[in-house]
């Protein structure tokens, strides 16, 4: 009979309708945003933030370079910190990363042979500029391995049993297979934006 | 007043340009039609607004840093992306892949194909008139699997999910029970979503006998993937070089009879339940613990700018749910690939759209771009 | 079907080639890959019906060493020992479900002309059109030679190895 496939098809919209009114659990499957939120599973990743342990001064971070290397958007610029005489000391004077290329793809974190970078859960992070409000600096990146124990218990039970047999303690010590260069990191020209 | 044009016994042709701001080319695409009346005369697509030459990039970076961007080629199915690089690469390096990581891609890639069917159809319904309904049920649908990715790779559609000689992690804890959920009610998802469109004589009417694709023409133009099993070509890449292990499940491959929109149409809810069938069968087989990651590529992925395959070439294959997804690479034995080329089908893929549309109205062209299933990320590069 | 049968059925049926073999893969020369696709195409045993994947890979001189090792003067062409474009096409059997036959056709970059598949698969339109685009390989006999992704008035072939890009630096 001719329409009847029509009607066949609005009875479902209609089911789908009534659902929503009888048994809205099942029926509705969004959220209203701003005031309700859905939570983020543990491995989703947003952006990159760097790790400290007690103070910010007490960074994981060496200043190695290898993250801004791998990554594929060249969105991180790091500069290592001198001390007087000159000499590169193990930390990060200046560590950008341009939120605006970062594409969350995670390489970083993955490469980083000091567990010292890893991807957010922060995702509310609109701006009314595009350029320098969306260049987050050393101070803004860093957080405390607390919230990164707090973000995703699993990883960091992971990560933290692998430092621990590897014997390293407060500041990291280079993993063997990847050992960081110091010549590498004297001679690379400061990236800057 | 007087017009004798209007009266005139010739062919007023009229030349059209549809796109690329046109809510119905799927994105950045324009084609330019001319038109008699309202019937198509000639079809030329234009693209190339959303080029970004991924293959010049790829080849400047390591070979790791590509896997990122190759999500962006096909958006919708990253995974598949991932998973013909991945392909691609562990040829040219001769790298294995342990036995579960094997099951959890075939998983993936498979989970993909139901997601990207589902939209197109939905979408499909969109250009003929059926303003979002379709479309929002298979979003809600779409999204169940969505959590799952999010859950196991971390991002919902940039998944960025394979590494060569395996995968990035295991699935998470309650992961299978997640599956196992969506690959038990699909089903019944899909026989709503039939129950809506298969019979309505709207869609029907609209679809079938429209834009036919001839066997020969689809087999000379390199057509792959559902509109050439549409036209009644048996070729599935998943049969034909039973890669990774599809040789371990069955399923039938549908094909058409006509090569109509509405075969197309049908021949992909036909393969997403074929989908299912191996899903089921996938989560029978899948062992609970395994390697995800062989050593070689432990190594790769750990410092990937160091990581050297051989050199020499190669080339890498999928059945992606848009057809043949191919990967041809040359290296120098160097950390960057020497040259990198994409084959991607949908933008292969319309090289017969302007034989599709030839004869047919203007609103039947763009059911039948709806119909070839084209992805501008994909097309443009 | 292994690459010693693929040669001899090749140079019995296709008279006067001069095939070279490197690794899975087969050098013609252009002025005879029409003929050899042909043959691959029509012929019973094979009916490559299918034309994959078309591509073309930019040999600087430099570079020319990539190919495998022991091959003489890069397939035998002298005038290809200052670099070459490579034009690699990917055969499939839709019918027999086999394959792949790699053809590959070597022009010197300064006279990059070869002749288009486009007359026995009609696949290679837009993929012979994408090389033309990006490497600048001239496919003759092709029905409509343009460019497609990049711009009209775009000079320049972007995936050329010695491609200098624009000062990109806008910001």
């Amino acid at each position: 009979m001719f329409g009847f496939g029509v009607l066949k098809g609005m009875s479902v919209t209609l089911w789908n309708f009534i659902l929503s009114y009888v048994y809205p659990k099942k029926g509705i499957t969004t959220v209203q945003y701003p005031e309700q939120k859905k939570e983020v599973e543990e491995r989703f990743r947003n952006f990159p933030f760097l790790v400290y342990e007690g103070a910010p001064d007490n960074m994981r971070c060496v200043a190695c370079d290898i993250c801004s290397k791998e990554c594929p958007p060249k969105c991180i610029y790091i500069i290592p910190e001198k001390d007087a005489q000159g000499r590169v000391q193990k930390k990060p004077a200046t560590f950008d990363i341009d939120y605006a290329i970062c594409m969350n793809c995670g390489i970083c974190e993955e490469v980083c042979p000091f567990d010292a970078i890893f991807m957010d859960h922060e995702y509310e992070l609109a701006e009314y500029e595009r350029l320098s409000s969306l260049l987050y600096h050393k101070e803004d990146l860093l957080k405390p391995v607390e919230h990164f124990a707090k973000i995703r218990p699993t990883d960091y039970g992971r990560i933290e049993a692998t430092r621990a047999a590897k014997g390293v303690k407060g500041r990291a010590q280079p993993v063997a297979g990847a050992p960081p260069k110091p010549a590498e990191t004297q001679q690379s020209p400061p990236a800057t934006s | 007043m007087s017009d004798t044009a209007v009266h005139s016994q010739e062919p007023q042709l009229l030349e059209v340009s549809i796109g690329p701001q046109h809510p119905s080319t799927h994105g950045v695409f324009r084609m330019n039609v001319v038109l008699d009346g309202e019937t198509i005369v000639k079809l030329k697509p234009v693209m190339g607004y959303l080029h970004r030459n991924h293959e010049q990039l790829a080849e400047n970076m390591s070979y790791l840093a590509s896997m990122p961007y190759t999500d962006r080629l096909d958006y919708i199915c990253s995974m598949t992306n991932n998973f013909a690089y991945a392909m691609a690469v562990e040829k040219l390096a001769g790298i294995d892949v342990p036995e579960r990581a094997q099951y959890i891609r075939v998983l993936m890639a498979e989970l993909t194909r139901l997601i990207n069917h589902t939209l197109l159809v939905g979408f499909l319904l969109n250009d003929l008139g059926a303003f979002f309904t379709p479309t929002l049920y298979a979003f809600r649908e779409r999204e169940k699997i969505l959590d799952f990715f999010e859950a196991t790779a971390g991002s919902r559609m940039m998944c960025n999910y394979f590494r060569f000689g395996g995968v990035k992690a295991d699935l998470p804890a309650g992961g299978m029970e997640q599956v196992k959920e969506i690959v038990k009610n699909y089903s019944r998802f899909l026989d709503e979503f039939e129950r809506l469109l298969t019979s309505n004589e709207i869609l029907r009417s609209r679809c079938q006998n429209v834009g036919i694709l001839s066997k020969e023409l689809a087999v000379n133009a390199s057509i792959t993937g559902p509109i050439l099993r549409a036209s009644g070509v048996n070729y599935d890449i998943r049969k034909v070089d039973k890669y990774s292990i599809y040789d371990r499940f069955e399923f039938k491959v549908p094909l058409g009879k006509v090569g109509d929109v509405y075969d197309r149409y049908y021949v992909r809810i036909l393969e997403m339940r074929e989908s299912i069938k191996i899903l089921q069968q996938l989560l029978k087989q899948m062992p609970e613990k395994g390697e995800i990651l062989s050593a070689k590529g432990a190594a790769a992925a750990k410092s990937p700018r160091m990581w050297k395959p051989p050199a020499g070439d190669a080339y890498g294959r999928i059945e992606s749910p848009k057809g043949e997804l191919g990967f041809y690479l040359v290296s120098d034995g160097s950390p960057k690939p020497y040259r990198y080329h994409v084959r991607p089908p949908s933008f292969i893929n319309i090289t017969i759209l302007e034989d599709m549309c030839l004869g047919q109205k203007v609103a039947d062209a763009i059911v039948i771009l709806g119909s070839v299933d084209i992805v501008l990320g994909e097309v443009d590069r | 079907m292994n690459v010693e049968e693929i040669k001899n059925d090749l140079l019995k049926h296709v008279p006067g080639l001069e095939l070279t073999v490197e690794g899975e893969s087969f050098i013609v020369p252009k002025e005879k890959l029409l003929e050899a696709a042909r043959f691959l195409k029509e012929n019973e045993k094979y009916r490559m019906d299918y034309l994959s994947c078309v591509t073309g890979v930019d040999y600087l001189a430099q570079a020319a060493r990539l190919g495998q090792p022991g091959q003489a003067a890069v397939g035998g062409q002298s005038e290809l020992a200052s670099g070459y474009l490579e034009s690699v096409n990917h055969l499939y059997s839709m019918e027999k479900k086999h394959g792949p036959i790699v053809l590959k056709v070597r022009v010197p970059r300064s006279d990059p002309r070869m002749p288009s598949l486009v007359p026995l698969y009609r696949g290679a339109e837009y993929q012979e059109r994408e090389a033309y685009d990006l490497l600048g390989i001239i496919y003759e006999g092709h029905p409509d030679l343009r460019r497609i992704l990049m711009w009209d008035e775009f000079e320049g072939h972007p995936l050329r190895k010695d491609y200098v890009e624009e000062d990109q630096d806008i910001r």
